[in-house]
């Protein structure tokens, strides 16, 4: 092994190390904080309760309850747009459409959440309220349907990636058989790139999951327990960065540790998801 | 076109002196000469809506004397007192006068060089222009959820909060509400500007903000007949105010009186002014 072969391997391997360290120290920190709370024998109290700091009441349900609709309700306005988007990118536009459109997708995987936070505050959020006519226009949906333009590129490009792998020959033995594009693509690629797909959407989810600015700015904030979509909620993420400022000492502050802990439990999940359905075998046609 | 452009290339030009003009210290006069010749730490901590009024005068007393070093952190009302009280900072700010119980222990010296009054606001276009106490605490408590019975259109009202560890929240809280129930319906928004842009665009909305962030975009509503305007603050008409507070241990040091002489200097009030406070003086 020459030495810089030796360099290589070794840079690479503490370079592996420290990140899987750091990640697992910052696991190890949450659980060490948030130790007090979870042998306090009011565990349940935290995870199931309200939040009514007047009444010594520091559930977080509400925030977990928003959270988890939230999530959901973006993957799944963003996914029949992002899966048409991908087909047209990776199977049915002509060159030059797909290609730029494929580039524009790639761009908006750069554009920060704050920016999405700030046009949706000026106008999606009047406009929401003028059309549904209930509500401020802060609310579960207005901030789900930014949050399923946020996740779509995310989304978008790993639809293509799986479309792209579907190997060639079966397509060519479909259209031999005289199946039309569509026909292709709805029985031979669709099928083939499931796997690809799932993953897609787990990642899109865990991707809303855990942003905080659109909630933050978006979605209201109330700590009530949302009723219908037009209501205003507040995300664990949210809740977390409208606590942070609270005094240290405080039972709010406490429970932080639990959000962050429920996130971390919550995002490792979606992570093993998506490794397991990488790893199923694909569908033979 | 070019006639336009050569226009604005003339006004920048014209600008650049008078930006450059601006930026240097207005006056070597009477305040800052005052740390000619000293050298040492300040160090601040406590009330985050001190911090812009902070900022602004360390800058200047630090550029016309690199000799003096002012450390400023947060860490909110309580913080400050505690720290400034077990001698771990100079200064420690607060939003509230510190109670009788934190003087006697610590031996504190208030002063209290600005006034923040906190303002509900509407949207401008909003036809209520004047509510009472018992009508706001039955508002924000979720009992009264229609404009209509407040004189308004037949619209569900549209309520805004602001965070727990808000010193603008605390002091509403206390003095607009009674400490009255705020439903949890209520949306929160992080900040003033945060609670300005979000009413300036709700039509139905009602929320409060400190009066110095008072423009155009929103509309103070009168409490109990008293309009909320700089005037009536400083006369101590409109009650939903509360002062802005350094605190010391015992008497400052001659450093830390010359940094608080500063902020009751002329220079130093139109910094509170600047900021969107009241100034005392």
């Amino acid at each position: 092994m020459t030495r810089s072969e030796f360099l290589a391997k070794h840079g690479f391997m503490a370079a592996a190390i420290i990140s899987a360290a750091v990640t697992l120290a910052i696991f190890i920190f949450m659980a060490l904080l948030g130790y007090p709370i979870l042998t306090s024998g009011r565990l349940f109290a935290a995870l199931l309760g309200a939040w009514q700091p007047t009444l010594q009441s520091y559930g977080i349900l509400p925030m977990i309850t928003g959270t988890f609709i939230l999530a959901i309700l973006a993957v799944a306005a963003a996914f029949p747009v992002c899966l048409g988007c991908a087909a047209l990118v990776s199977d049915a536009a002509p060159g030059l459409v797909g290609r730029f459109l494929h580039a524009v997708v790639r761009m908006m995987t750069g554009i920060p959440t704050v920016v999405y936070g700030f046009v949706g505050i000026f106008v999606l959020v009047p406009l929401m309220r003028e059309v549904f006519g209930r509500g401020s226009g802060f609310s579960l949906l207005t901030a789900a349907l930014m949050l399923a333009l946020l996740v779509s590129p995310t989304m978008i490009l790993l639809f293509c990636d799986s479309f792209r792998r579907v190997t060639h020959s079966y397509r060519q033995a479909a259209a031999a058989l005289g199946a039309t594009t569509a026909q292709q693509f709805l029985y031979v690629v669709l099928p083939q790139a499931r796997n690809g797909i799932l993953a897609g959407v787990l990642l899109g989810l865990g991707r809303a999951l855990g942003d905080t600015m659109i909630a933050l700015m978006l979605a209201g904030n109330a700590v009530a327990f949302p009723d219908h979509l037009f209501d205003s909620a507040r995300t664990l993420t949210a809740h977390i960065a409208l606590i942070i400022a609270a005094d240290f000492d405080s039972p709010e502050f406490r429970t932080l540790f639990l959000c962050g802990l429920t996130l971390y439990v919550l995002t490792t999940l979606l992570v093993l998801g998506v490794r397991l359905t990488m790893r199923l075998p694909g569908r033979r046609p | 076109m070019l006639h336009n452009s050569l226009k604005m290339l003339l006004i920048l030009f014209l600008l650049i002196p008078l930006l450059l003009f601006a930026s240097m210290p207005t006056s070597h006069a009477d305040p800052l000469a005052a740390f000619e010749g000293m050298k040492g730490e300040i160090k601040i901590s406590g009330g985050t809506a001190h911090i812009p009024v902070m900022k602004a005068a360390a800058k200047a007393i630090m550029t016309a004397n690199p000799e003096v070093r002012i450390s400023i952190a947060g860490g909110g009302s309580g913080v400050g007192i505690k720290q400034v009280g077990e001698g771990l900072v100079d200064i420690g700010n607060s939003g509230r006068q510190p109670t009788e119980g934190e003087v006697s222990k610590y031996g504190l010296k208030m002063f209290k060089w600005a006034i923040d009054g906190v303002a509900v606001v509407v949207h401008p276009k909003n036809g209520v222009t004047a509510l009472t106490q018992a009508q706001l605490k039955e508002i924000f408590s979720g009992k009264i959820s229609n404009w209509q019975r407040l004189g308004g259109p037949d619209k569900a009202i549209n309520l805004y909060d602001r965070d727990a560890a808000s010193g603008t929240r605390d002091v509403f809280w206390k003095k607009a509400l009674d400490k009255g129930e705020v439903t949890d319906k209520a949306n929160v928004v992080v900040s003033n500007g945060a609670m300005k842009a979000a009413i300036s665009n709700d039509p139905y909305g009602i929320g409060y903000v400190s009066v110095g962030h008072i423009d155009d975009s929103v509309r103070a509503v009168a409490l109990d007949g008293v309009v909320p305007t700089l005037e009536s603050v400083v006369k101590g008409f409109y009650p939903v105010a509360r002062g802005l507070f350094s605190n010391t241990k015992g008497d400052p040091d001659p450093l830390t009186q010359a940094f608080l002489d500063y902020l009751f200097s002329p220079a130093g009030q139109a910094i509170v002014r600047d900021s969107g406070f009241i100034p005392v003086k």
